[in-house]
């Protein structure tokens, strides 16, 4: 039995420890906010934050989440004003999404280097968000909500 | 064709609107829709049903409604697909502003597949462009009953009633007193419907939402994690299944042992699904499906299956080779597709002539949300949630492979996560109704990326051959243009080998260049793995070779690339539709509304150079720009990419400006981020995009080897211009795509001197 914090919320994982988070929160949870895109970890759309870390919950098995803190898009405005968080807010404000699958991914990426640079560059925006793809190719608005972001995102 | 009736008391989207709304239903079916596909999809059609026309022409079928509840929530269906083009708001905002609707009390629902929608394929960049006009009817149709409601309620004349400047309320001008819609809702039910002839369409000074900037109705969904995919539809009690396709099109499971798969914790069962009967068009491919308790250990299951498979006759594709056949068949005669003047007696004459080969390989669409659907079967009937781009094909094609009727398959339509063309096929949502009926449960498929790469419709490979005569100033006075590809109509039809007219009508037989002889032929190709479309289709190939040929020609004519192409598109005219090819389809366009107009194509042209700085920006070493121009999908969009060469000779991507003529603009924000997103798509496609294949099977399998540009490989800046008109709307979603990859290879020139005739740009060292 793995115990983890989701959310919020503590879960009892009992299925096989291997199961990589992704498929624990969308088949198990019903938490389908986090997005399948690749399977390998090599496009975001499945970004969670691990203790607060920005990590790919399709290569992260439930095992190596035991104890861990868990937060999904889900749950990312929880405590700020309006329950967005300001990326969110940032996202909406410049009308980034098209399709939007990937956009979960992107803005628990974005909300991540914002905590960590608060004032990226472009180089530091480029380097934080390569590990995502778009699709539609919304990055130059990414990159304008991220600028925007910056500075309010805690 | 354009009836509305009063449903108030029939019964419609019962579950959606209580009893007392005022419910609005009509009957759009633009001509268009009526006509022949135009992309081979109508050999198709008559093999899988009727979708080539879905409407009788004198029944009644409702296919958009809006209904209005006593509270004032004005409830519209979108009846097209959301893919991200943003049509799912566009297409509501535009019967919103007819009606004076408050938009932030407008609420959305998905339709469901069914004829009596006409065409729901959301496919070609037609969504607005086939519904504007009908959709301004409706509103003005609902909102003249709203008026009329209250003028009766009130004792007084209608014409001294009025539904603006403030919205959702009907004011009596004389007096000042008003009415909320929600309370005209009941007594608008008993309304006869008004005549379109009476009907006031309010004029575009007036305009309330159209030509404003929208947010899309779902951000905020999207951005909270609560929109609805394909991949978050969800059945109680549903099981997860991940299928083993054939490696090889038309493979056939030889043996299967799968002993080792059914010990994988939470695997129930294997289920083998039957090989398609020739031609594939949508069915599913066949192959063996691993069923389970959740997709992780679906797919776990999946990779301990033993399979031997007879691979059958497309175990002979390899695609290098294959380039050789195409290139080939392009160096010779073929079938003439459009002709004018005589370009071999100009040949004959002498004079200087330039020639050059072009080559774009097969491409995969990679939505980010990989094919996935739920259905359940019961008692005859399906029901299927999928993320589809035409959920009347899902109907045919169930019922269809199951054997039911097609009005027995309920197909819901989730957002999609990205499409491009590739969720028009809707062969992933059968597997899910094939296993659920072989189950008895509700079941969700599952594709993986490297499924949805390896097993894809894939834009198809072409090669192109061009030849011109030039004259004393340097000008063209011969053009010869020659393509080969296998075409879509490969996946209808057995031995489908020379484009359509759909096909070479986009962009090789309306080529709009003064030049006296000018001829383009296609050759016929063979498909080995299954074609379909993808953004922007045959434009991708012919503009590619079109426009890059224009650069070389200007080059060597010693001339500016931009002062060439404007001499080459020639003095500003209406292109008379009998001067193109004989097939041309336009797009399905009324040609009198949407003719190739030259003036419109120059213009966005010089704007995107004026607004780049052409010819005034200082450039370094390593450092060009390029231009392509390209009308499609009845719009015009010039792109000028601006580039620089890094120390390692791979290609950066600075300032891209693009101009696009789409006529009048429903929401300008969505055109610019259809237009930026199409840069970024283009420069992928451009940079990376490559599927190869060996011995039949493809080598590709995800993001790693089917790369795209990530943040920081896209292009850095991205302007947009949109030409201010009053022309009637034109497509968005596509016509951005083809002229990146020309213009950006033009840019390479300029750096470089490298002329780029293959695509993607990694084959020659540059990305």
């Amino acid at each position: 039995m793995i115990q983890l914090t989701i959310n919020g919320v503590r879960q009892s994982f009992d299925g096989d420890p291997e199961m990589p988070l992704l498929w624990y929160l969308r088949d198990g949870l019903g938490l389908t906010g986090t997005k399948f895109g690749c399977g390998i970890g090599v496009c975001g759309s499945c970004v969670v934050h691990q203790n607060g870390a920005a990590v790919r919950a399709c290569m992260t098995p439930v095992r190596v989440a035991a104890g861990a803190e868990i937060v999904t898009i889900e749950a990312l405005g929880s405590g700020h004003e309006g329950g967005l968080h300001p990326v969110q807010k940032a996202w909406m404000a410049h009308n980034v999404p098209q399709c939007g699958y990937c956009q979960a991914g992107q803005i628990m990426q974005a909300a991540a280097l914002l905590k960590s640079t608060p004032h990226p560059t472009d180089a530091d925006i480029d380097q934080g968000m390569a590990g995502n793809i778009c699709r539609c190719g919304t990055y130059q608005r990414i990159r304008g909500a991220i600028k925007a972001a910056a500075g309010e995102a805690v | 064709m354009n009836r509305i009736e009063n449903l108030s008391r029939r019964g419609f989207l019962q579950g959606v609107l209580s009893t007392g709304a005022f419910v609005l239903g009509a009957q759009f079916v633009p001509e268009a829709l009526l006509s022949a596909p135009s992309d081979g999809r109508a050999t198709a059609d008559a093999g899988l049903g009727a979708a080539g026309d879905p409407v009788g022409a004198t029944a009644f079928h409702p296919n958009v409604f809006v209904g209005l509840e006593p509270d004032g929530t004005v409830v519209i269906v979108a009846h097209r697909s959301e893919m991200g083009t943003g049509s799912r708001t566009s297409l509501p905002r535009i019967v919103a502003d007819e009606m004076e609707a408050d938009w932030s009390r407008v609420r959305i629902v998905q339709a469901t597949g069914d004829a009596k929608y006409g065409n729901q394929d959301t496919d070609g960049s037609h969504s607005v462009r086939s519904f504007f006009e009908a959709m301004r009817v409706y509103g003005a149709t609902a909102r003249t009953m709203l008026v009329q409601a209250a003028a009766l309620q009130w004792n007084v004349p209608a014409s001294e009633c009025q539904a603006s400047p403030e919205p959702h309320v009907v004011t009596h001008v004389p007096t000042g007193r008003t009415a909320g819609y929600g309370e005209l809702a009941a007594a608008a039910a008993r309304l006869p419907v008004p005549p379109k002839e009476s009907l006031q369409l309010k004029p575009r000074s007036e305009w309330r939402y159209i030509g404003k900037d929208a947010s899309i109705f779902d951000l905020q969904d999207i951005c909270t994690g609560k929109a609805g995919y394909g991949m978050d539809a969800h059945r109680e009690g549903m099981l997860f299944a991940s299928v083993e396709h054939p490696p090889v099109l038309g493979g056939k499971v030889a043996s299967l042992d799968d002993s080792d798969a059914l010990k994988v914790p939470g695997v129930r069962q294997t289920v083998a699904i039957e090989p398609f009967k020739p031609p594939h068009a949508f069915q599913p491919l066949g192959g063996v499906a691993v069923i389970a308790d959740n997709t992780w250990a679906a797919f776990q299951g999946r990779r301990k299956l033993k399979i031997n498979w007879d691979n059958g006759a497309n175990a002979s594709f390899n695609s290098d080779a294959y380039r050789k056949e195409l290139e080939q068949t392009v160096r010779q005669p073929c079938k003439v597709a459009w002709n004018r003047g005589d370009v071999d007696a100009e040949f004959a004459k002498g004079a200087k002539t330039l020639e050059a080969g072009y080559y774009v390989p097969l491409l995969a669409h990679a939505s980010m949300e990989p094919p996935v659907a739920v259905a359940e079967y019961r008692d005859g009937r399906v029901e299927a949630w999928a993320p589809t781009q035409d959920p009347q094909a899902v109907q045919e094609t169930v019922g269809q492979v199951l054997g039911v009727p097609k009005e027995n398959v309920l197909c819901h339509v989730t957002l999609l996560g990205g499409a491009f063309g590739r969720k028009s096929k809707p062969d992933y949502v059968a597997e899910a109704a094939v296993l659920s009926k072989k189950t008895g449960r509700p079941v969700k498929v599952v594709w993986t990326r490297e499924d949805d790469i390896k097993f894809d419709y894939y834009h198809t490979v072409a090669a192109a051959y061009m030849k011109a005569a030039l004259g004393a100033n340097g000008m063209p006075t011969a053009w010869l243009q020659r393509s080969a590809f296998p075409p879509i109509g490969s996946t209808f039809e057995l031995n489908n080998t020379y484009g359509s007219g759909g096909e070479l009508g986009m962009g090789w037989t309306d080529t709009p260049f003064a030049i006296p002889n000018l001829r383009a032929e296609n050759g016929p190709a063979a498909a080995h793995v299954r074609i379909g479309w993808l953004r922007s289709v045959a434009n991708i190939y012919h503009a590619f070779a079109v426009q890059s040929f224009a650069a070389e020609l200007a080059h060597e004519a010693g001339r500016d690339q931009l002062d060439y192409l404007l001499a080459l598109i020639g003095p500003d005219r209406v292109i008379d539709k009998k001067n193109l090819g004989a097939d041309y389809d336009n797009m399905g366009a009324d040609y009198k509304d949407y003719p190739v107009d030259t003036a419109r194509l120059r213009r966005v042209a010089e704007l995107a150079a004026e607004q780049s700085g052409w010819g005034k920006r200082k450039l370094g070493p390593g450092q060009g720009m390029g231009i392509a121009a390209h009308r499609s999908f009845v719009t015009y969009v010039a792109t000028v990419v601006q580039v620089e060469m890094d120390q390692q000779g791979k290609v950066r991507i600075g300032r891209v400006d693009s101009a696009v003529d789409t006529g009048t603009v429903v929401n300008p924000d969505s055109v610019r981020n259809q237009m930026e997103g199409a840069a970024v798509f283009g420069a992928s496609l451009a940079k990376y995009g490559e599927i190869t294949a060996t011995n039949g099977a493809i080598n590709q399998g995800n993001f790693t080897d089917y790369g795209m540009c990530r943040i920081n490989e896209a292009p850095r800046e991205i302007h947009v211009h949109i030409v201010q008109s009053d022309a009637p709307p034109a497509g968005v979603g596509e016509p951005g795509v083809p002229p990146f990859a020309p213009a950006l290879c033009n840019a390479i020139f300029a750096a470089t001197g490298k002329r780029v005739r293959e695509l993607p740009l990694t084959r020659s060292g540059l990305a």
